[in-house]
């Protein structure tokens, strides 16, 4: 029984050689991407990884990487596809460089076998198996972190999605940019009852010209949002409705109600000057005699 | 037992709820506020529900209620001060309280009333205030 396997004692006899065969095989695969990486980060990742894959203490079966001895080598394989899917490649570019291994090392193999045939065998069933796991380990953890990426850029649209504007005294504006979910409906509301709140403004005008496209259900947010900021007792204007959503909106029986619309948020916000002066000119007429208790009934 | 204190404002009533609301306080107050609304011939009813935290489709229902009946016995309802989470969950509760008139605070309620009603008795109704 063998203390190192053969494979990774003709690997190391012939490291040299196949490290340059093996780039020379990187760089002329066509899916590699000369503007994300340079020969020589892609010599010294080769390098790096052939030294820790022939430094794997050996028992007979090599045909599992799940123990422990392998970690360094997935360590370093979860590194290079992390840092690859973040600079841009495709998963197949990052599997490439385990699975472009497996040319030279058969050839080196065969080179250096060529007399025990049957040993020869067990060490590309080996080699190919061991490959392929890696191979399939580096798609995964390049997806893995492609995900992270998304979900950290889902947070940040959520997070900048919705700020409230304060157009003039009394007057807020919530411009909505992109696809509204409920999700962001609600945090959208959240947001702009809260601030109502904090103003006490009287009139606030919601702007789509960001939302791309208005459906039943984005309907039934914007009308929920209206709803509640009703309630509040403020009211709502819904400004920025382009012709194709205002043609679909009527082709799928959308009914805003008595909710007011306007084209844009500049007619908008005319509108709810001209409500708001209405409003102040009819309380100068009035006393003094309730803002005194009113108050205290805050 | 609990009750919730009906002010008589002028023509206004006042009405602030400062304790949770529980269906029995709701069911008084609705009929207390009834028989108050007549006898002090109000025009108007303002609750203030700045201070609830929390409402269910009973309350929803009652307050809903009272804003009816006080439209029968001609007093204008305003339901002033919800808070952000309140009508969040009116909302998703799908009761939008269609007649019930709101304001932002009990200010700005009673310049809602006191217009209303100026424009259904004309201008002697804000001699009437000022004097």
């Amino acid at each position: 029984m063998h203390v190192r396997s053969r494979l990774m004692l003709v690997i190391e006899n012939v490291e040299d050689d196949l490290l340059k065969d093996w780039v020379k095989e990187q760089l002329a695969a066509p899916m590699l991407r000369r503007e994300l990486m340079s020969e020589t980060e892609l010599r010294d990742q080769s390098r790096t990884f052939l030294k820790l894959f022939r430094g794997v203490p050996s028992k007979d079966g090599l045909l599992s990487t799940d123990g422990s001895e392998w970690a360094k080598v997935k360590e370093f394989v979860s590194d290079i596809s992390r840092s690859r899917a973040k600079q841009g490649f495709s998963p197949s570019e990052t599997a490439t460089f385990i699975f472009s291994l497996r040319l030279p090392l058969f050839r080196m193999l065969r080179s250096e076998l060529t007399r025990e045939p049957d040993q020869l065998f067990g060490e590309l069933e080996n080699a190919a198996a061991i490959l392929d796991k890696l191979g399939l380990y580096s798609t995964e953890v390049y997806q893995k972190s492609r995900e992270e990426i998304i979900n950290r850029q889902q947070q940040e649209m959520l997070e900048v999605s919705t700020p409230v504007i304060r157009l003039w005294e009394g007057i807020l504006a919530l411009p909505l940019i992109g696809t509204l979910d409920s999700r962001r409906t609600q945090i959208a509301m959240e947001v702009l009852l809260q601030e109502i709140v904090v103003t006490g403004a009287d009139v606030a005008i919601i702007d789509i010209t960001g939302v791309p496209m208005v459906d039943t259900l984005v309907a039934q947010h914007l009308l929920k949002t209206v709803a509640a900021t009703r309630l509040m007792g403020a009211e709502c204007i819904i400004s920025g409705i382009r012709p194709q959503i205002a043609q679909t909106m009527v082709h799928l029986s959308i009914d805003l109600g008595k909710v007011a619309t306007k084209a844009t948020l500049a007619d908008a916000f005319l509108l709810a000057l001209r409500r708001r002066s209405s409003s102040t000119s009819a309380d100068d007429k009035s006393s003094s005699l309730f803002n005194q208790n009113s108050a205290r009934g805050e | 037992m609990e009750r919730i204190p009906i002010l008589k404002l002028s023509d206004f009533l006042l009405v602030t709820i400062q304790v949770d609301m529980h269906d029995r306080l709701a069911l008084t107050l609705q009929e207390e506020l009834t028989a108050k609304i007549v006898t002090t011939k109000a025009r108007g009813v303002l609750i203030d529900i700045s201070a609830m935290e929390m409402v269910d489709s009973f309350i929803g229902r009652i307050i809903g209620n009272i804003a009816a009946m006080s439209r029968i016995l001609d007093a204008e309802t305003v339901l002033v001060g919800m808070q952000p989470s309140v009508a969040i969950t009116i909302v998703e509760l799908g009761m939008t309280l269609p007649g019930v008139r709101t304001a932002l605070n009990v200010d700005k309620g009673l310049k809602l009333l006191r217009d209303s009603l100026g424009k259904d008795r004309g201008e002697d109704a804000y001699g009437g205030l000022e004097a």
